[in-house]
């Protein structure tokens, strides 16, 4: 990714400015994936007529901000060279925790959310501490932590409320308070926008300002890039590297608040599979998989396709049974758009 | 030693503080309504128990972890085995394969008896013959309507899918419904597609399917809403698990329809979402009493010699609808987890 030479002084050649300026914005990491999620985007608008309407546009913005609050600070693990296997379980861990807490003590359901945020970020910083004390593979560490999360959550579930799913936590005091900070949705133009739209708009804006601006988001590539080098130049990688398994156990909380103040209770056994989706999510946003390289921008664009993809084949009535199959083929085509977008632009 | 002890209890002050205001903390926030206290405390009818001898029962389903549904077979089975002086060991595992280990596994434990589901019919077939080669009594239950006569099995507990979804689409028929969407949470899953074939057969209006990812409710709630928005000739939602319903409800919200929901299988919020209105009706197949029988049985049989169903005919135990006339008898079951 070399910038051209500058034109030299008192030489007006507008050209070659407005060139270079089109190579650097085009070989930026989130530009493919912005223009895959645009090639979708037409896509259904000609194939489903409903998409044109303003309703279903919010609609595949919610499927894409649940996805999309948890696959930003995924893919910053991921720039920081980190797989974390555990997030998809994990939500659901931190939604039983703040519903059984609260329920079977009768609390008020904010002590549930605040301990709920706890265990979430204790699990991350688990995962981190163990990746950087063992120096194992996180992708083995956090295999291990995303069985152990599934069968604790059946189990102490299980063992709690004598049930697999936990009790309706509709009628508990703060429950209606956390409804409008997590579940919430807007009217806009009359049309129903669910906050987890604007709360993962906003989480994008400060990951790509922490990755821009600040020594952290230095660390998060240098750690990604070549730990060894990174320690010799004095950045901090066992802190940097578990406070990113901490920020995913963030992601993972707020969207497990998300679930159980929208559903009231929540099913033991779900979650599972959906850390793929996250990690797909980021993949496609550009981030490589070997880390050091990617945005938190990309991401964004990644969950919208995941959500585009979803629920545009819904709208246009296809076949069901094609479901998957078309899922795939949709995301392998944006991928290579992606690719090759990156390929052609970089190589001049 | 006095300095040591001195110190330690200075040490101690602030954590017992700390310990102290968190206690009072929680104390102050706690919820006035709802909760575990508002819970009613049901008692469970004690039932007598046999004085039959011991006996062991394995009990192997192709539950996937973490569904209602199982959990109350697992409850009416865990009940019989209670009462009967019966050791129940319970496994299961969604893929046929393992499934058929754990039959094996039970055979290889020299159980009295094994209740096992015909998810996966054939894949089951060896391990089932070599219970039968051990002298094993073998009863089945939930799936396997069709097929439990030919593997040889004693007795058979449950539903037929293919019926439940018949009774399902004339119930409709009844209600007046036009259009029909059948929200499938497992794609692949033979039972839930012959509930929607069943539908589809009896049903006069049109139907079709709908396949949503079940593990990620919140893309269960957005593909119901779109699905919704593509067609909104559609009148009424059918989703074939309860926790599915109770999203359908807010899937239907969210896109201003007008389309009613109903749903196969019952949990606790269900029946009072039954009561408020919300949910039309539900069709029961009485998980509970598929377990409860199934262990039974196999008391029976080693005491007695009894065959349900006089080893010829199922014994079905659905499909029984739950709406409004008669959710109320059905609440107070469903609260304890055990309709």
């Amino acid at each position: 990714m070399k910038t051209p030479p500058a034109s030299g002084p008192g030489q007006s050649d507008g050209r070659t400015a407005q060139r270079s300026l089109l190579v650097k914005t085009l070989a930026r990491p989130e530009v493919g994936v912005f223009l895959g999620a645009v090639a979708v985007y037409v896509f259904f608008l000609i194939a489903a007529p409903p998409v044109r309407e303003a309703s279903a546009m919010a609609n595949i913005l919610y499927q894409s901000s649940t996805l999309g609050i948890v696959t930003i600070p995924v893919a910053l693990l991921m720039i920081g060279g980190e797989f974390d296997l555990s997030a998809g379980v994990g939500v659901i861990t931190s939604a039983l925790t703040a519903s059984m807490l609260a329920y079977q003590l009768t609390l008020n359901v904010w002590v549930g959310v605040v301990a709920a945020l706890v265990v979430s970020l204790a699990i991350g910083f688990f995962n981190g501490w163990m990746v950087v004390r063992t120096g194992l593979p996180s992708f083995l560490v956090t295999l291990g932590t995303f069985l152990i999360l599934q069968g604790v959550n059946l189990a102490v579930t299980k063992l709690v409320t004598g049930n697999v799913a936990t009790d309706d936590i509709s009628d508990m005091d703060g429950f209606d308070q956390a409804k409008k900070v997590f579940a919430s949705s807007f009217d806009i133009g009359g049309v129903q926008v669910k906050i987890t739209v604007f709360w993962w708009l906003l989480f994008a804006i400060i990951a790509t300002w922490v990755l821009m601006r600040t020594r952290y988001g230095n660390w998060t590539f240098a750690v990604g890039g070549n730990k060894d080098s990174a320690r010799a130049v004095g950045v901090p990688v066992a802190f940097t590297k578990i406070s990113l398994f901490m920020l995913v156990g963030f992601g993972a909380w707020f969207v497990g608040m998300h679930q159980l103040f929208s559903f009231n209770t929540v099913q033991s056994g779900e979650g599972v599979g959906q850390e793929l989706i996250y990690i797909s999510g980021a993949v496609i946003g550009g981030c490589l998989l070997t880390g050091g390289f990617g945005t938190a921008i990309g991401p964004v664009f990644g969950a919208f396709m995941f959500g585009m993809v979803q629920q545009g084949i819904v709208y246009a009535g296809w076949n069901p049974d094609w479901f998957k199959a078309f899922l795939g083929v949709m995301l392998l085509g944006a991928v290579l758009i992606n690719l090759w977008v990156q390929r052609t632009m970089t190589r001049r | 030693m006095d300095r040591v002890s001195h110190s330690r209890s200075r040490r101690l002050v602030p954590v017992v503080a700390v310990a102290a205001a968190a206690a009072l903390t929680l104390a102050g926030c706690s919820s006035s309504s709802g909760g575990k206290k508002s819970e009613e405390g049901g008692n469970n009818a004690s039932a007598g128990k046999a004085t039959t001898p011991r006996m062991t029962v394995a009990l192997v389903t192709h539950q996937s972890p973490g569904d209602t549904f199982w959990d109350i077979v697992r409850k009416g089975a865990e009940a019989a085995a209670a009462k009967d002086n019966i050791k129940l060991i319970y496994s299961a595992d969604p893929n046929a394969g393992n499934q058929s280990n754990l039959v094996q596994n039970a055979v290889d434990q020299k159980v009295d008896g094994i209740a096992v589901t015909l998810a996966k019919p054939d894949a089951l077939k060896g391990a089932i013959d070599k219970a039968k080669s051990a002298n094993i009594p073998v009863v089945g239950l939930n799936s396997g309507v069709s097929d439990w006569k030919k593997l040889g099995l004693m007795e058979f507990f449950g539903q037929d899918e293919s019926v439940a979804g018949e009774a399902f689409g004339k119930k409709l028929n009844e209600v007046g419904a036009k259009h029909v969407v059948c929200v499938v949470q497992e794609q692949g899953n033979v039972g839930l597609t012959q509930r929607c074939d069943g539908l589809e057969k009896t049903f006069s209006g049109k139907s079709e399917v709908l396949n949503v990812n079940g593990t990620d409710m919140p893309s269960v709630k957005s593909t119901i809403t779109a699905k919704l928005k593509q067609d909104s000739s559609i009148d009424y939602v059918a989703t074939l698990g309860a926790p599915f319903a109770l999203t359908a409800v807010q899937s239907v919200a969210d896109a201003n329809s007008k389309a009613k929901v109903a749903t196969f299988d019952l949990n606790k919020d269900l029946t009072s979402a039954i009561s408020k209105g919300t949910i039309q009706f539900a069709v029961d197949q009485q998980p509970y009493l598929q377990g409860y029988l199934a262990i039974d049985s196999l008391w029976l049989y080693k005491n007695n010699g009894n065959y349900m169903g006089g080893g010829e005919q199922p014994v079905l135990t659905g499909p029984a609808f739950v709406d409004k006339s008669n959710v109320e008898a059905v609440a107070k079951f469903a609260a304890k987890g055990t309709r």
